[in-house]
């Protein structure tokens, strides 16, 4: 077991625990954003650095700080570690670079997404960045790319945080879906635009932090907010069959998988419930889904005794530098 | 009983004296102020044919612009809808196709712009939402109908018309 103290919040933990993880597993503010880490994906993590915290005292034995910031979810705990991450100013600057660079070639197309409201750059955008742009050059631009006929790539949205990729390599036995090209150039890809053919493919749609990966079956229908999401389950021999729907009135507009509070999901659904079953009769309908967002997607949703707190602005509208 | 507001006066029945009961004086003094109205500048207006000065910031019918090229900026991204306190907003969104890039400037277009004018409380807010410049509350009143039908106006008497200027408030129809 490893004692660590995350902005004056002291847990006990396994040895071997990420920094991300203890501070979860303490919750509340402290709670470092991550934007490429997912806990059901093995090897994800490392790639975006919203993560990033201050070690000023790497362990018990060697006190010393670590030179640079460091990356979260990929950094594991040792006793007596000290860790700064919303008490840090540094961190909070350095984070605020990092959403700069995460939006340097994003197009910042939110009111044509189909994301906006459960986007996480948009949220992370909101309570960490800056509030102009000082980024002047053309941003890259791709075509919209379709994978298969019920996934829709925006290649121009995605910031390569790589869970779509660990999710196709954890589904399949086949590597079917990866990054392509370096830099700049790096782009999302199926081998020549191949349809990814597995039962379980539409799950990318729900690990992609952003509007990337997003459904072709419920492309431009409506908007987050204005669907309510539901808790509905159904016998399904392939997957868990407990899933969200997203009602308008009494028709099903889509269907995701259930997550949890980090936005994670919790069990894998098959592309037959996600693409397929979109009439009410397929489903029972188990109530109102919990909404514990602060961002639009909480408005006129229920709530089960849960206060939403508005978010902290953190370095918003400081346009002075 | 206790006055609220403290400014209750208290009500007492005095005998007239006998000019009162005469209520010529009075009766006189009730007819200058009227005459004296007669030379004032008058409250009413003319209208139709004289029309009055609207504040720079009245707020009356919506319109949804075009851009320089007469494309319609809309994009149906529901923020005004979502913004709106009387919910009077309803989009349809659509995706546009094809050979469709001179009518809308984005790649999703409102395919029904819904605005119920019964609901509408003329607050502006849908305005102030608008990340494309396209909703914007004009000098133009909404007019008055009999049937309630009427009040649910549609993109035919929302979108701006084409040619016409390009800046919301220099956009006024009946003074043409
Ligand atoms: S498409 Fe989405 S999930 Fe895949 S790398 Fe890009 S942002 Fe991440
Ligand atoms: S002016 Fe106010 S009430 Fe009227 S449509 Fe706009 S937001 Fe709604
Ligand atoms: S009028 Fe503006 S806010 Fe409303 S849907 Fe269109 S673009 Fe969005
Ligand atoms: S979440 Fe740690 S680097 Fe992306």
């Amino acid at each position: 077991m490893a004692k660590v103290t995350i902005d004056g919040v002291e847990i006990e933990v396994e040895d071997g625990t990420t920094i991300l993880n203890a501070a979860r597993k303490a919750g509340g503010d402290i709670v470092p954003p991550a934007m490429c880490y997912y806990s059901k994906l093995k090897g994800s993590g490392g790639k975006c650095r919203t993560c990033l915290v201050k070690v000023s005292a790497g362990s018990a034995k060697d006190p010393r700080p670590m030179p640079k910031l460091v990356a979260s979810c990929s950094t594991p705990v040792q006793d007596g570690m000290v860790v700064q991450n919303i008490t840090s100013p540094e961190v909070l600057e350095a984070r605020k670079g990092v959403v700069e660079f995460l939006l340097i070639n994003h197009p910042l197309d939110c009111p044509i997404c189909d994301q906006a409201g459960e986007c996480h750059l948009q949220d992370l955008a909101f309570e960490h960045g800056r509030a102009k742009t000082r980024y002047e050059e053309e941003r890259r631009t791709f075509d919209r790319i379709d994978i298969g006929d019920k996934i829709q790539l925006h290649m121009t949205r995605c910031i390569l945080c790589y869970r779509c990729v660990f999710t196709c390599d954890q589904i399949t036995d086949k590597r079917v879906h990866g990054v392509l090209n370096r830099g700049d150039a790096a782009e999302i890809g199926t081998y020549i635009q191949k349809a990814v053919e597995n039962d379980f493919s539409g799950n990318v749609i729900d690990v992609c932090p952003v509007g990337a990966l997003t459904d072709k079956t419920f492309r431009f229908k409506s908007r987050v907010w204005f669907v309510k999401p539901m808790d509905a389950q159904r016998d399904c021999t392939k997957c868990c069959g407990k899933t969200i729907v997203w009602m308008y009135g009494n028709e099903i507009f889509r269907v995701t998988a259930r997550k949890n509070k980090y936005d994670e999901v919790i069990d894998w659904i098959c592309n037959d419930c996600r693409f397929e079953k979109k009439n009410v009769s397929d489903w029972n309908i188990e109530g109102p889904t919990k909404i514990e967002r602060h961002s639009v997607i909480s408005h006129n949703k229920y709530q089960i005794g849960t206060k939403v707190n508005a978010p902290k602005k953190i370095g918003y509208g400081n346009i002075t530098n | 009983m206790y006055s609220l507001s403290k400014k209750s006066k208290v009500v007492v029945k005095k005998e007239m004296t006998w000019s009162e009961k005469l209520y010529l004086p009075a009766i006189f003094q009730g007819l200058m102020i009227t005459i004296r109205h007669f030379f004032k500048k008058k409250a009413t207006l003319q209208y139709p044919e004289q029309k009055k000065e609207f504040a720079a910031v009245y707020r009356g019918k919506h319109i949804l612009k075009r851009d320089e090229q007469g494309r319609e900026n809309c994009t149906a991204c529901g923020l005004c809808a979502v913004s709106c306190p009387a919910e009077a907003i309803t989009i349809v969104a659509a995706e546009r196709q094809k050979g469709e890039e001179h009518l809308y400037r984005e790649e999703k277009y409102a395919a029904s712009y819904e605005i119920n004018m019964l609901r509408c409380i003329f607050c502006g807010l849908c305005e102030e939402a608008c990340p494309k410049d396209a909703v914007y509350l004009t000098e133009e009143l909404a007019p008055a109908s009999f049937d309630r039908t009427d009040f649910i106006f549609g993109k035919d008497k929302l979108v701006q018309p084409l040619g016409t200027s390009a800046h919301p408030k220099t956009y006024k129809p009946y003074k043409k």
